[in-house]
């Protein structure tokens, strides 16, 4: 397990892992912003996360935290600013094609294929990696039987990774809660990203799952080399396991920094902490 | 075991849906050829045949891609009058009949497909019941515009026309379409084997895209546009996909139908048809393909084998449906139902209770 | 002249067609639901207004407010008996229970009034206005349409806007649980939209076969997917959308009947309702709706 690396600062706008400086950031953000109507949902906000980075993005309801998730998926297409995946700009791009550049995501209400087995959602999430065209889709021959098998073993090692081997025929829509969310994960993970966005993975949780998901978590990152950025509002997964954590409030980023510093910083306690203790 | 328990579910449905074709088959063609089915039982053979196709295709929209389509009688028309056209076309060059029938299948199948294509494009960018609005209206422009075709072809080739046959300029030819009152002349090609044969294509086209990579990605889309989205699944990619297959398929089964009758008419493929290929598929099960087969060769005989009750066959037709339709979503019959079973096992079980006693 | 001429007649036929289209847009935008009956409901209100005039030698006025309320009573137990069932079902089986209760009432009408064509005779005086020395001829019937279709969506307007009822439905096509906790009896809501919308398709059904005085089981069809087109066309759910929508039809259908070609007025009223929806995919005067991530 990767011991958490010093912060330093990346040359553009904000702060990466050490380990990560020499590297290209896997996803950079410069000045995004976006209005619903006359509504600014979203403004500047400028955004590094390092390779093997797990960043947090926190703030209370409502600061537009799952409108950046949305954002850097192109559900919704910015107004201002851009977004650079791996150093590729995603503008005029949709959902579909970002995600094959290497993002992948869960949702904060559970968006699973609830109709299908477990094994058959992670398969979607396999989708672009399976080499099979509509011919042999429609005959069932010509590498039909080889695509099936490869894609099964490799469904079925993702769910390995998470204990879920047992439940690969149930239908998604059956289980339970916890092991939804997980399941999501799994899925996304198959669509091998560079890095997986996680919209409140830790959401009605128990403490003992929680802590099973942050050394999961922790997993993810060390098992496939890759970054996680994660909405939380379980300041204990966040503080435990986040390197670096960007606060929004009113959809303007108010702080940036490592978890020492937001822990300590001021204007966050005003906008986030201070609330929680006036609901007191 | 797992492997094995997968196997058998999306095997079983193969097993079923095939099976029971080539039972149908089994039983039915010796009675046929026997003269031991009534005449106008007989005569509907080849007619389910082409319907249990255009279920079969239609359940692909609207079971798995899960898009409602109340135009897809459009498709069979175009398959129908594409057919019609190449099989009189080539009278002379394929003299041999089942091989002229297959090449005219094929003909409507590319037709309808290439329709499916150029209609899906801007269809299926709308969602739900606009989707369906339509496609309703696509199938009435292409019903409308069918009924002001006319075709007709001799030495120099095809004439078309949307005036009337004597704009034609034929020369000794022959009348293919004419207008209002469709096509003409067509010699009878449709057999029940044919007809058979062409359901075995159907499900194994369908049933093989569903277990597929491209039919997961289908059933995808329809259970979270969003999520499918998010994994990489190009939407409109695979949306139209399945459209083209479906119109394809429903465009083979216009052009078996068309071929069992000397002249038809675009209003066969109207509005109606499309609702009556619906009612299949709903009443038979989304997604259910050997369910979708046993409704469709059930309800399209259910009118004929009603035809004693006169003038009031098509009214009782009509309250079966609402009956059914009330039986299996209604809340209330649901719970009257289950309390019904539940009597009926709790007697069984006090009734096993009392024996112990004894 | 001829240009106004047919332009009145547009407004008139499409006047009927907003008037059906009301019933439509009405109940889908509180029921969510595609009532495929409802150009049978139309039908059963000719011929009501038949039977009462021919049979009974009702006065015509008469006879419409016995139509109404007749077809008020056959839409509540419609409702009632088909669709109430199913209101937790999937819009599909609504849809389809629809389709049967369609064939239900245009079988029901063969075995009662048979399938031989019924000459309507004109619920107003079959006489017209010369205008411009006779080259502008208007009937009345158009004149009574349209001034029917103004009154109707007058009325509706100010129903649903002021009355307490009219919000109640309002807010049941906003959101049917929000509206509960609010006090409102969704079902009592529900039922009457369906009444009110049936009431409206019997002086649709009169005013339809005044113009065209040919009455078979089958009239409502064709018309009731007109309409149901025109209701998509302003924006399925709203009120003015779909006397927009329903008008717009009407002028299309008379302008390319006369100026294009007969037998393909339809092909091209469906053909812009397609355009209309790919330029903007909720009508005229629909609402966007976004899907929430």
């Amino acid at each position: 397990m990767k011991a958490m690396s010093k912060m330093v600062p990346y040359p553009s706008n904000s702060i990466v892992p050490e380990r990560d400086i020499d590297k290209r950031p896997i996803l950079e953000t410069h000045h995004l912003g976006i209005d619903f109507g006359g509504l600014t949902a979203l403004d500047d906000l400028s955004l590094t996360v390092g390779r093997t980075e797990i960043a947090g993005l926190i703030g209370p309801n409502g600061a537009g935290k799952t409108t950046v998730f949305n954002l850097l998926t192109n559900v919704y297409q910015p107004t201002r600013g851009d977004i650079m995946l791996d150093g590729k700009s995603t503008a005029k791009k949709n959902s579909a094609q970002v995600c094959r550049m290497g993002i992948a995501r869960t949702f904060q209400n559970i968006r699973l294929f609830s109709n299908m087995s477990v094994l058959d959602n992670v398969k979607v999430g396999l989708h672009n990696s399976i080499k099979q065209n509509l011919f042999s889709s429609l005959t069932h021959g010509f590498g039909y039987r080889n695509s099936e098998k490869k894609s099964r073993e490799r469904a079925l090692e993702l769910l390995d990774f998470f204990n879920m081997t047992d439940m690969a025929e149930a239908e998604a829509g059956s289980l339970p809660y916890g092991a939804q969310r997980r399941l999501e994960i799994v899925r996304a993970l198959a669509t091998n990203p560079g890095i997986i966005l996680l919209d409140e993975p830790a959401a009605g949780m128990n403490p003992s799952e929680t802590s099973e998901l942050m050394d999961n978590i922790k997993k993810i990152r060390d098992t496939f080399n890759i970054a996680v950025l994660l909405i939380e509002h379980d300041m204990n997964l966040v503080m435990n396991i986040c390197e670096g954590i960007c606060v929004l409030d009113h959809g303007k980023v108010i702080a940036k920094g490592t978890p020492d510093e937001i822990k300590s910083n001021p204007v966050v306690i005003e906008a986030y902490l201070g609330k929680k203790k006036e609901a007191n | 075991m797992n492997k094995i328990k997968s196997l058998n579910k999306s095997t079983l449905t193969n097993i079923k849906s095939y099976g029971l074709v080539v039972l149908a088959f089994i039983i039915l063609f010796p009675m046929q050829n026997m003269g031991l089915i009534n005449h106008s039982i007989s005569g509907l053979l080849v007619p389910i045949c082409a319907y249990v196709v255009m279920a079969i295709s239609l359940n692909l929209t609207v079971g798995f891609l899960g898009e409602l389509s109340l135009g897809h009688a459009e498709f069979m028309s175009v398959g129908a009058f594409s057919s019609v056209v190449v099989s009189i076309c080539l009278q002379e060059a394929i003299p041999s009949g089942p091989l002229r029938l297959l090449v005219a299948i094929a003909a409507g199948g590319i037709c309808a497909g290439l329709a499916g294509f150029i209609i899906g494009i801007p269809v299926l960018r709308l969602r739900g019941d606009y989707l369906a609005i339509v496609t309703l209206a696509f199938g009435e422009i292409i019903k409308n515009i069918i009924n002001c075709l006319y075709i007709g072809v001799d030495g120099s080739g095809l004439h078309f026309s949307m005036k009337d046959i004597a704009s034609l300029g034929l020369t000794n030819g022959k009348i293919i379409l004419n207008g209002p009152q469709g096509a003409v002349g067509i010699t009878k090609l449709s057999t029940f084997t044919a007809g058979i044969i062409l359901i075995i294509f159907a499900l194994f086209v369908v049933l093989n895209f569903v277990n597929s990579k491209s039919g997961r990605a289908v059933t995808a889309i329809r259970d979270n546009r969003i999520a499918a989205e998010s994994l990489g699944i190009s939407v409109t990619r695979y949306k139209l996909t399945a459209f083209i297959i479906s119109a394809a398929l429903a465009g083979m089964a216009g052009a078996l139908f068309a071929m069992n009758f000397s002249t038809i008419a675009a209003k066969k493929f109207d509005f109606n048809t499309s609702i009556l290929v619906l009612v299949f598929v709903v009443l038979g099960g989304m997604g259910n393909i050997p369910g979708t087969i046993i409704a469709t060769a059930l309800l399209y005989t259910l009118p004929e084998l009603l035809r004693f009750l006169n003038d009031y066959r098509m009214l009782i037709y009509a309250i079966v449906l609402i009956i059914v339709m009330l039986l299996r979503n209604s809340e209330r019959a649901k719970q009257i139902i289950n309390r019904m079973i539940c009597t009926f096992k709790f007697n069984k079980s006090g009734g096993k209770g009392d024996e112990g006693n004894v | 002249m001829t240009f106004i001429s047919n332009l009145i007649n547009g407004i008139s036929l499409g006047s009927v067609y907003a008037i059906i289209a009301l019933g439509y847009t009405m109940v889908y935008g509180i029921a969510k639901m595609l009532n495929f009956a409802h150009g049978d409901v139309i039908m059963i209100g000719a011929y009501t207004s038949f039977c009462m005039t021919t049979y009974v030698g009702m006065s015509p006025v008469v006879s419409v407010v016995v139509a109404m309320a007749v077809c008020t009573i056959l839409g509540s137990l419609i409702e009632a008996f088909a669709y109430k069932p199913l209101r937790k079902a999937t819009s599909l089986a609504v849809l389809i229970t629809a389709i049967g209760v369609s064939y239900f009432l245009q079988n029901m009408a063969l075995l009662i009034w048979g399938s031989t064509p019924k000459t309507f005779s004109s619920v107003v005086p079959n006489s017209s206005i010369a205008l411009f020395d006779g080259k502008l001829i208007i009937t009345y019937e158009s004149i009574i349409t349209i001034i029917a279709c103004i009154l109707i969506m007058v009325v509706l307007t100010l129903f649903t806007k002021k009355s307490k009822m009219g919000k109640a439905m309002r807010a049941v096509s906003e959101d049917k649980e929000a509206a509960e906790l609010m006090g409102i009896n969704v079902n009592v809501t529900i039922s009457i939209t369906f009444a009110i919308g049936s009431a409206l398709a019997a002086i649709a059904g009169v005013l339809l076969c005044s113009a065209y005085p040919v009455l078979v089981p089958t009239t409502g069809s064709m018309p009731g997917i007109k309409a149901f087109v025109a209701a998509v066309f302003g924006g399925i759910g709203s009120i003015p959308g779909a006397m927009v929508g329903g008008i717009l039809l009407g002028i299309i259908e008379i302008f390319s009947k006369s100026y294009i070609s007969t037998l393909l007025s339809d092909a091209i009223v469906f053909a812009v309702l397609i355009l209309v929806l790919l330029i903007k995919p909720t009508g005229i005067l629909g609402k966007k709706i976004t899907e929430k991530v």
